[in-house]
């Protein structure tokens, strides 16, 4: 019984987390590269919704989701438009797109309020995975954007540290001048980097309104493009630790979830409340640790060829 | 492969760094760009290896007229260039480091790309670890990382800013000797310079910039210093000389003392000195070995892990920025923009950063204006500086800045002064005048402790000289002592 109730909370707790994964694992792609999207939540927005009405008039799953991928993507081409080759403020430009996300997806979605999606993501179990005692139930009966997310990371790791087009991204994340005189087209691959992070956005939205929570209200990220961004720094822009990290957010998630559902007497305000207090301690204990751990050296900074760099 | 700059112009926003410039180089020849600081070298390099566009003017490469619109098709065309500020990413790997811009399997493969990476170097005497990371080198060693990957990339020209500016001497004469052999295989190699010693060394031939203009190419053979010297500064220089008088009572005392650094555990081990009233001594070494922790200990703006600090025997290792200041003690730090002075502000606001607490400045916590200008313009006035004193000094030359930091430092005769490379990127007239200034500093007796990279500037002005290495000091040697060899060994961590 008791067993039988913690892998049903480890379960709930992947599929609550998936969304961050998508989005921090993105948002780690930008950054390497140098650009600071604090976009994450507009472009989640976006996704969510384009994805959702796609849904709604196609019911074509499979186009849905590439859809979402492509609007959050051309959301992502803006502040690429304007901050690498117009040098505007990242910091600045990210924030506004948030805000233009937000507007953007509620003004889209305002008829298709209350109305389910005649197709959904639902779990499919795998054959002999889904059998393993323990670990079946919890990672291998969800559904098939979970399993692209058991894939994306270890790709996404994979490509940074070991393949040349991740050493090049990486370089004009550290030290834009100096990939530059080195023969690197620091923005071909500083676009390349904000449009992949856009994208993954865009599917970390379209994952809420088709698979978790399937349905398109206001703003129903609820703040999980920041909790993506904060687990960016958590997870010293390492996408498998950001991963673990986005599995323990939604396990705090799903624990509030369970407690409300046993009828516990805790308000559940404090409840809503718990996944994002955990994540605010996580990163004060991390960043108190070490001062600035893996930071690309040259991140939220703008290059151009002739300018002088201090 | 023959280069060609013709006619070369090239302006920036603030100033016009090269009024067409011709340069000429040749394969097999080590040809040297000498030159002040300001005069176009770096700038005429930069757009030969595609960095820079120049307004008018064309470039030559092997009778061909090239035009390149980014460094990947100067590259592509066999130019090289090492820059003064190394292009390499500190947290990577040597190897990887060298994989940058280069074409190959998408997939890297860390022991087969380390292992080539070394017994290319081993062919070439450019001894590195390819699996260290760039920022636990040292600069010479980053330095060969750099020659190593213009040689990887089979460089046909090679272009060095300032190669020597991080070198010991004995480091520099190993580079001489690599260049001469890279020419000898049929290469072209340029570098950059302001040294007229090691230019009339190791060069076949030498072309002189000033203001943006290519003066005179001369063959290193046929050339003297003084007329290169005068070729290169346009006027007569007069060096201050020094005259030290008697050194007096023990003024700055530094008793075992040890810094904790940034990247490393410790960058100061356990130093030890004394400087007197009076007394200039110099400390030697390769920027990295700890100058810096050093002096910023010393000016409070780094914690120590133990040992003591005294001025006047008055201990002052926990003592606040404020106390020491008020203690009389000055610093002019390495960085002037960023540490000495606020680039925002005036020159007379920032003349006063360090007074404007006392009366007449201010009462009651209220500046008062006039005040503040009339002390500004008598300390303007006094080192006899011609700068607005309502502009931002940001926008000040370095040697400018320079001045304007030492007329503030040593406006109250402080009882001992930290010097941190205090000539660093100046024009030879602007070193000279600093060197005044802490010569005058000296006469009034004034303690001096002169941190710098730049030997010939510790041998004019040292009476002492301490030769700092991995955080120690392994030596300290009297003026009768002084003697360069010597001197380049104990940089380089050899035994006295
Ligand atoms: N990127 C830049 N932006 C603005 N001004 C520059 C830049 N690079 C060089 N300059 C200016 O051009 C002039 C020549 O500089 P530089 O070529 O660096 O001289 P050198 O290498 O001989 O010391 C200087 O006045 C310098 O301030
Ligand atoms: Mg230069």
């Amino acid at each position: 019984m008791t067993v039988h109730v913690v892998l049903a909370w480890l379960a709930s707790a992947v599929a609550a987390g998936t969304p961050l994964v998508f989005a921090a694992v993105g948002e780690i792609v930008a950054e390497r590269g140098g650009v600071f999207n604090l976009g994450v939540e507009g472009m989640m927005l976006v996704g969510a919704v384009s994805g959702f009405i796609v849904a709604v008039h196609t019911r074509d799953l499979a186009l849905a989701i590439a859809v979402a991928m492509g609007a959050a993507a051309a959301v992502a081409l803006l502040l690429a438009v304007l901050t690498i080759t117009l040098g505007a403020d990242q910091a600045v430009t990210g924030l506004t797109l948030t805000l233009f996300g937000a507007g953007l997806s509620s003004f889209l979605g305002k008829p298709y309020i209350g109305i389910p999606s005649p197709v959904v993501f639902r779990p499919v179990p795998l054959p002999v995975l889904g059998d393993v005692p323990g670990l079946g139930p919890v990672l291998f009966q969800q559904n098939l954007l979970v399993y692209a997310s058991y894939l994306l990371v270890p790709a996404v790791w994979a490509a940074l540290s070991h393949t040349r087009p991740g050493l090049a991204l990486r370089a004009a994340g550290e030290d834009a001048a100096t990939a530059d005189a080195l023969g690197l087209n620091v923005a071909a691959l500083r676009y390349t980097g904000v449009l992949t992070g856009g994208a993954l956005a865009g599917l970390a939205g379209a994952y809420l309104s088709l698979a978790y929570t399937p349905a398109w209200t206001d703003n129903m990220t609820s703040g999980q493009g920041w909790i993506a961004i904060a687990l960016v720094i958590f997870a010293t822009w390492n996408p498998l630790r950001a991963a673990a990290g986005a599995y323990l957010f939604g396990g705090v998630e799903a624990l509030g979830f369970r407690i409300q559902a046993v009828g516990g007497t805790t308000p559940s305000y404090f409840l809503r409340m718990l996944p994002y207090l955990f994540t605010l301690g996580v990163l004060l204990v991390v960043t108190m640790r070490s001062r600035r751990p893996g930071v690309p050296g040259n991140l939220g900074r703008p290059y151009f060829r002739e300018e002088r760099y201090g | 492969m023959d280069v060609y700059l013709q006619d070369i112009r090239k302006a920036f926003p603030e100033t016009v760094a090269l009024h067409g410039v011709s340069f000429e180089a040749r394969p097999g020849e080590v040809h040297a760009l000498l030159g002040e600081n300001g005069a176009g070298k770096t700038t005429l390099m930069n757009i030969l290896a595609g960095l820079y566009q120049p307004d008018e003017g064309s470039i030559w490469l092997g009778g061909q007229r090239r035009r390149w619109r980014s460094p990947a098709h100067a590259i592509a065309a066999g130019i090289g260039m090492v820059h003064q500020h190394f292009k390499l990413v500190p947290p990577l790997t040597v190897h990887e480091n060298l994989l940058l811009g280069v074409r190959g399997p998408l997939w890297l493969h860390r022991r087969r790309d380390a292992a080539r990476v070394a017994s290319l170097a081993r062919e070439h005497g450019l001894d590195v670890d390819p699996l260290a990371r760039v920022w636990q080198l040292s600069m010479g060693e980053r330095q060969r990382v750099e020659l190593l990957r213009l040689i990887l990339r089979d460089a046909r020209v090679l272009v060095l800013d300032e190669p020597t500016s991080v070198l010991t001497p004995q480091e520099s004469q190993a580079l001489f000797a690599t260049l001469r052999s890279l020419a000898r295989s049929g290469r072209t190699v340029v570098f950059i310079s302001h040294k007229l010693e090691e230019v009339l060394r190791a060069a076949d031939r030498i072309t002189v910039m000033r203001g943006g203009r290519a003066i005179a190419t001369l063959r290193s053979q046929d050339a003297r210093a003084a007329d290169l010297a005068a070729l290169m500064v346009g006027r007569h220089v007069t060096p201050p000389q020094p005259s030290p008088p008697p050194p007096g009572a023990p003024v700055l005392e530094v008793d075992r003392l040890t810094v904790p650094g940034d990247r490393r555990p410790l960058a100061v081990r356990e130093v030890t000195l004394t400087v007197h009233a009076g007394e200039i001594v110099g400390v030697a070494g390769v920027a990295g070995n700890g100058q810096r922790e050093l002096a910023e200990a010393l000016a409070g703006l780094r914690p120590i892990a133990s040992g003591a600090v005294r001025l006047d025997g008055r201990p002052l290792e926990r003592a606040t920025v404020r106390d020491r200041i008020e203690a009389g003690l000055a610093l002019i730090p390495e960085d002037r923009l960023d540490v000495g002075l606020v680039g925002e502000m005036t020159a007379a606001d920032n003349l006063i950063l360090k007074s404007y607490r006392q009366p007449p400045l201010s009462r009651r916590g209220v500046l008062d204006p006039r005040a503040v200008r009339a002390r500004a313009r008598a300390a303007l006035g006094r080192f006899s500086l011609a700068v607005p004193a309502e502009a931002p000094v940001r926008l000040l030359s370095g040697g400018m800045l320079q001045r304007l930091l030492l007329a503030r430092e040593l406006a109250e005769a402080p009882r001992a002064v930290v010097a941190m490379s205090p000539t660093r990127g100046l024009d030879v007239g602007a070193a000279a005048d600093v060197h005044r200034a802490l010569l005058e500093a000296q006469s009034r007796g004034t303690a001096t402790l002169l941190l710098s990279e730049d030997l010939d500037e510790l041998l004019l002005l040292a009476d002492r000289l301490a030769v700092m290495y991995d955080g120690r000091i392994s030596a300290i040697l009297k003026r009768a002592e002084f003697d360069r060899p010597r001197i380049g060994l104990l940089m380089a961590g050899g035994a006295a």
